[in-house]
């Protein structure tokens, strides 16, 4: 648990001049790129991935993490943390979802145990950017609950026969492929599932819904139906059996990323509520005169601090290499963390905007639609004190 | 056959720029950045560079915070950067920055055109081009929105140059200097390739004795940086129907010279 002294002492500021130059970079790109059209993508409920990918994987932005011999950058951790919250600052949710989901969700397991053959067919063109992605696990019947899930990948020679569905799947009406998780033997426990890749072209693949969601307006969420799907075996991430393995350490990042854009959107938002708490007047004088919204607002900006750090932390836990339960122990913990900031942030400046927040040409109207999914997507608030508890040996005596 | 680029670091546009109590200009502990209007000079560098199979340099005149420029530069795609640094430019003006300039650019070898963009957002005299033409006794073109065609063997170059009331078509003889309007193109974003070989780039700095020349003679002095005036705002409500309010509304901006 304790940090050795040189990654301790590198917390303080892990980001060198090079970090600092692919910040501006982001920085710029979303700026000019995403921000300009982002009301009109919410509109839509869908951003053009492929266009906007591949603009990304020109510039590098979607292999940060991977080897360069497939295209990646063979960037430190810190390069995740940077691109992470540079996105936050996209104006919407729903385009850093879309785009962390490419690059951190869907992707990871298949880098780090697919096949050559896979990776050169489906992570290669992710990570240029010419192909987009998505991540199905979730079902009607199995969200948090991953061990329940019933799709089925049946043997029939030298292929997989598919069939069952995915429900809350993100890029799901655009994907090229997805990284399905399916039971390939029976049962219905953790053991017997693996993940494998599945071309959405593949005659028996259908999008059966577009999801109207609550937020993140701008990402398309679908259910999707698998009706003998075929798929050559060939397509399986690593070993047979082991898709909830590979899966819960697939999550580990994604919490990461997720609370990590989320605590600097949370900043955004709580900053942009002190600018306009200086400027509103009420009862002749500014609000922010008001020492409850004086100390709120620096109460959020202290948790704030205080959950980026916990999210440094675990980003250098997993530069160090740290072992993987130590690494879920402390990404459940960012991920719980991050998700209830969030909502109290949403909470707390709507307040402070009054009418003008709950108008939905005011950005904080938007945040606070998105800013509810951090604690139920990628496991819910309740699974990560559940992790936590486990890990922590909470077990009855 | 070379290109060169002239850049400088500036506070960034989102910066509140001021002066302090002592008399100096501070944006805090704000970033800075790339000259905006640089960016469209430094991507038509790389652009022609490319074209004519030459190479692209990039030249700041000044001290270790216009690195960053340099290095935004290279991460861009541009092939060397070289900054000009010695006491003797501290108080330096726009002509004494051209008189650097201009040596900066004998240096390197086979300079055919030299780009500027089209004006610096924090000192903004719009000179330095003009005076580093004249004191390489180059072409001058200004406002250029499109490069239509360069021939290094004939030794010409045909621009677009934009103005208020219109465009105009020149062909001119190299070697040139010109100004680029951001009508020219659409800069890039750095890639993270480009940025990991920026930040590994060592970056020449070159003295005044390296250029053989002397110390340039400032032709101004600053004396003093001050702080704009307060605007002073006054709000006025104007009651009454919504006729009634128009009318007085009108009677006011008349009254005030506004229309």
């Amino acid at each position: 648990m304790v940090l050795p002294k040189a990654t301790a002492i590198n917390l303080f500021n892990p980001f060198t001049e090079e970090h600092e130059m692919f910040r501006k970079s982001v920085r710029a790109f979303v700026e000019k790129e995403i921000r300009p059209h982002v009301d009109e993508w919410e509109e839509a409920e869908i951003a053009p991935l492929h266009e906007l990918f591949k603009k990304m994987g020109e510039l590098g932005f979607l292999g940060l993490n991977y080897p360069e011999k497939y295209g990646g950058a063979e960037a430190d951790i810190w390069f995740t943390v940077v691109f992470a919250e540079e996105l936050a600052r996209a104006g919407a949710a729903g385009i850093p979802m879309a785009t962390l989901v490419h690059t951190d969700m869907a992707t990871p397991a298949l880098a780090r145990h697919g096949s050559e053959e896979l990776k050169e067919r489906y992570l290669m063109p992710a990570i240029r950017g010419e192909m987009v992605s998505a991540i199905a696990v979730t079902e009607p019947d199995a969200g948090s609950d991953v061990a329940r899930i019933k799709t089925r990948a049946e043997r029939d020679g030298d292929d997989y026969i598919i069939n069952g569905s995915k429900l809350y799947i993100t890029n799901g009406t655009q994907a090229d492929w997805l990284c399905l998780l399916a039971r390939t033997s029976p049962g219905d426990d953790y053991q017997g599932m693996s993940l494998i890749i599945v071309p959405t072209d593949t005659p028996g693949f259908t999008i059966s819904k577009k999801l109207k969601k609550l937020g993140n307006h701008s990402s398309d969420t679908a259910f999707l139906t698998f009706e003998d799907v075929r798929v050559p075996v060939s397509n399986r991430i690593g070993e047979e059996g082991f898709g909830f393995y590979y899966q819960m350490e697939q999550f580990q990042v994604e919490r990461l990323v997720g609370a990590l854009g989320g605590v600097a959107g949370a900043e955004l938002v709580v900053r942009d509520t002190i600018a306009y708490c200086q400027e509103r007047h009420a009862f002749n004088k500014p609000l922010i005169a008001s020492q409850w919204i004086q100390f709120k607002l620096a109460e959020l900006l202290t948790e704030i601090e205080a959950t980026r750090q916990l999210n440094y932390l675990c980003a250098a836990k997993i530069e160090a290499g740290e072992d993987n339960m130590e690494v879920t122990r402390i990404a459940s913990m960012c991920k719980l963390k991050a998700g209830r900031l969030m909502r109290e942030v949403a909470d707390t400046c709507l307040q402070f905007y009054g009418g003008m927040g709950y108008m939905e040409e005011t950005p904080i109207s938007r945040y606070f639609r998105d800013a509810r999914l951090t604690s139920i997507g990628g496991g819910a608030d309740e699974v990560m004190l559940g992790i936590i508890a486990k890990l922590e040996n909470m077990n009855p005596r | 056959m070379s290109i060169i680029v002239f850049t400088r670091s500036t506070p960034d546009t989102a910066a509140k720029v001021e002066v302090d109590g002592s008399g100096n200009v501070t944006w805090g502990d704000a970033a800075t950045v790339v000259n905006p209007w640089d960016e469209y000079a430094l991507e038509e560098g790389i652009v022609q560079a490319k074209n004519g199979g030459g190479k692209a340099s990039v030249i700041a005149i000044g001290g270790e915070m216009h690195n960053d420029a340099l290095k935004h530069s290279l991460a861009m795609g541009l092939d060397q950067a070289i900054r000009v640094e010695d006491d003797a430019l501290d108080a330096s003006d726009a002509l004494a920055y051209a008189t650097a300039a201009s040596a900066a650019v004998k240096k390197v070898d086979d300079a055919k055109l030299v780009i500027f963009g089209k004006e610096s957002i924090d000192v903004g005299t719009d000179q330095h081009a003009y005076m580093t033409a004249r004191k390489l006794g180059w072409t001058m073109l200004s406002y250029v929105s499109q490069i239509i065609e360069v021939d290094y063997e004939a030794g010409t170059i045909k621009v677009e140059k934009m103005y208020e009331q219109g465009k105009q078509v020149v062909t001119s003889q190299l070697p040139a200097v010109i100004t680029v309007m951001k009508e020219i193109n659409e800069p890039r974003y750095p890639s993270f390739i480009g940025i990991r070989k920026a930040s590994k780039a060592q970056i020449p700095v070159w003295s005044l004795a390296d250029l053989g020349i002397s110390a340039p003679t400032a032709k101004t002095q600053t004396l003093a940086f001050n702080n704009l005036p307060a605007r002073e705002v006054k709000t006025e409500m104007i009651e009454g129907e919504p006729e009634e309010q128009a009318r007085i509304l009108v009677d006011k901006l008349l009254e005030e010279k506004v229309l």
